[in-house]
């Protein structure tokens, strides 16, 4: 009964010593918040990325102790012919996705700009291959690309485009990886679509109108008016656009599996080879963490290019 | 007269022919997702048969998925999964843009950059080291592997969204309930949250997609059909060696990606709002 007229009493005589206020007060309170995730995020990523750069310094067969071996897996993938390929294989495959991806969303997103009927509904349906789940959508793919009953190459054939059977999509080399690209721009370019789309909303109509009075062209106008003012927009996702792509797994691993003859295989799929399936774990961390360079290359030099004056 | 059929031309070639073409693009695999699944195996595996359409439709391959496969646990497994670590990105990612948008305490900018850097972490680069984590805390082959790892790819995002949310509730209505005598946390759970329900939506949609899209980590972390997730029950149990159950695996594509499409279908606008938010607004 007593304790609700003595506790403002007490408080009042030591306001130092208030666990309340102690609470309330703006760093407390905010480190309290974020330590449950910043822990969590730290134990599951920042463990594991430091752990894997240990690994990566073992000869560490699966459920056997390691041996420290210092760079030996990393002067090991300098020598294996394989690992090359790996990275030339990584290198075209992001390069050319992203190049398609970002020229055709663009282009789909000033196509979409216009006004017609039902846009919101052709802007949903178009971004589904985004939102299904990869490995299924790739599956169909994979059925689509059939050696045996591919339907691209019924359609070739029964347009006399090309003699019965057609090609080989997955089992010759240069095709494997322009499939994997195609499949790669098919999943990716809606999302390219979409947020540029949202980009060009932002700009304001009046700024055509201006250019217009100044005499300019429906070239001149995307030249000078939509490219600066979208190019924040196209940065973010093709930075994003390059790391994915970069590290692909699921696509390459349904598709082709980095076959024919290694023809296909990026490093994370490679990586998955040498550690899950041939149980060698120091190695596969190893091959995994070469994608930090020029992931890290990548990111800078677009940032760079991003931050440089243009007029 | 003429000015108008010229009108109606350009529109053709600068609208209805691009946009048509994309569309025929994005939405063949789906179709053809459909058509296989629907198809006797006969009609299949026949050079004979036109394939484009189904001669004697037959919902065998659905019927063999159901009853010869785990595909139903596997649904609910990947649902399980996704719900699960979708709640538990929300409220970590909340966690972290609520002091991150409001209060100026030291080290924030240091927790801003480790939230930028781990959503630029890729995860095939720590694939190799988890799997080991895994298995030394004998997760392996459990559902909780995957809760606990899938919102490392997901809390980054919701925190990036949810502060653009935050920032935009007036910091009057804040201050007012401070006055009021209300704790920071009665402030944030009573007044901010409610008005950030758009924002929970998107990161919710977002995030929901996301985990029913993971494969890498539940390929290696469940090796056990009762465990598995429909991506890698569908890529493991119906393709046994060389032989690819085609019409089945069709039947679980599209089975499995009717429930995203279905829930992103409600929440189109949230989706897409989550998914510029990102660059657009960044």
């Amino acid at each position: 009964m007593t304790a609700p007229s003595l506790a403002p009493a007490l408080t009042h005589r030591r306001p130092a010593f208030s666990f309340g206020r102690w609470l309330e007060r703006g760093g407390v309170f905010s480190w309290l918040m974020v330590l449950p995730p910043v822990a969590f995020l730290a134990a599951l990523v920042g463990y594991p990325f430091f752990y894997g750069i240990w690994l990566s310094l073992q000869d560490r067969p699966v459920a056997k102790a390691g041996v420290f071996v210092g760079l030996a897996n990393y002067i090991g993938a300098w020598h294996d012919p394989v690992f090359w390929q790996v990275v030339v294989n990584t290198f075209v495959y992001t390069a050319v996705a992203t190049l398609l991806k970002m020229v055709g969303g663009l282009g789909l997103a000033l196509v979409m700009n216009q006004d017609f009927r039902f846009k919101n509904l052709t802007r949903a349906l178009l971004l589904l291959p985004f939102i299904v789940p990869t490995v299924l959508s790739t599956v169909a793919w994979q059925w689509i690309l059939d050696p045996a009953f591919s339907v691209v190459n019924w359609v070739l054939v029964a347009s006399g485009l090309i003699n019965s059977p057609g090609p080989s999509w997955l089992g010759n080399p240069y095709l494997a990886m322009a499939s994997l690209i195609v499949v790669n721009t098919w999943r990716g370019l809606p999302f390219y679509a979409i947020t540029l789309l949202a980009g060009l909303q932002t700009i304001s109509p009046e700024l055509y109108e201006a250019a217009t009075i100044d005499g300019a062209g429906t070239w001149q106008r995307f030249r000078y008016v939509t490219l600066p003012l979208l190019m924040p927009v196209i940065f973010i996702v093709t930075m994003f656009s390059v790391i994915f792509t970069f590290a692909d797994f699921q696509l390459i691993y349904v598709l082709t599996h980095g076959g024919p003859a290694n023809a296909t295989h990026v490093f994370a799929t490679y990586a998955f080879d040498i550690a899950m399936v041939g149980g060698q774990f120091g190695q596969g961390a190893a091959v995994a963490l070469t994608m930090v360079p020029p992931l890290a290359l990548i990111i800078l030099a677009m940032a760079i290019y991003m931050r440089a004056p243009k007029t | 007269m003429t000015v108008e059929r010229r009108g109606a031309h350009v529109r053709l070639l600068k609208l209805w022919l691009p946009l048509g073409a994309s569309l025929l693009f994005a939405l063949f695999p789906f179709y053809w997702m459909a058509v296989t699944s629907l198809k006797p195996n006969q009609e299949l595996y026949s050079r004979k048969v036109m394939p484009l359409i189904v001669h004697q439709p037959t919902l065998k391959h659905y019927v063999d998925l159901i009853t010869e496969t785990n595909f139903l646990e596997w649904t609910w497994n990947t649902f399980l999964v996704a719900v699960m670590s979708t709640a538990i990105s929300l409220i970590f990612g909340a966690m972290l843009a609520y002091p991150l948008a409001r209060i100026r305490f030291a080290g924030a900018a240091l927790v801003s950059f480790a939230i930028a850097a781990t959503y630029l972490v890729p995860q095939p680069l720590l694939f190799v080291p988890l799997a080991d984590i895994i298995n030394r805390l004998g997760l392996g082959d459990t559902l909780t592997s995957v809760i606990l790892t899938y919102p490392t790819l997901l809390v980054p995002f919701c925190a990036w969204l949810l502060l653009g949310y935050f920032r935009t509730v007036p910091s009057e209505l804040e201050d007012a309930a401070r006055i009021d005598g209300a704790s920071r946390l009665q402030t944030l759970i009573k007044i901010v949250l409610p008005l950030c329900g758009p924002g929970f939506i998107s990161a919710g949609i977002f995030a929901f997609t996301l985990a029913q899209n993971e494969f890498l980590y539940a390929l290696i972390f469940l090796t056990k059909t009762e465990v598995r997730t429909v991506p890698v029950g569908a890529i493991a149990e119906l393709v046994r060696g060389d032989v690819f159950y085609w019409g089945q695996l069709m039947a679980a594509a599209l089975l499995g990606s009717i429930p995203v499409a279905i829930i992103y279908s409600f929440f189109v606008e949230h989706y897409v709002a989550g998914l510029t938010a990102g660059s657009v607004k960044g």
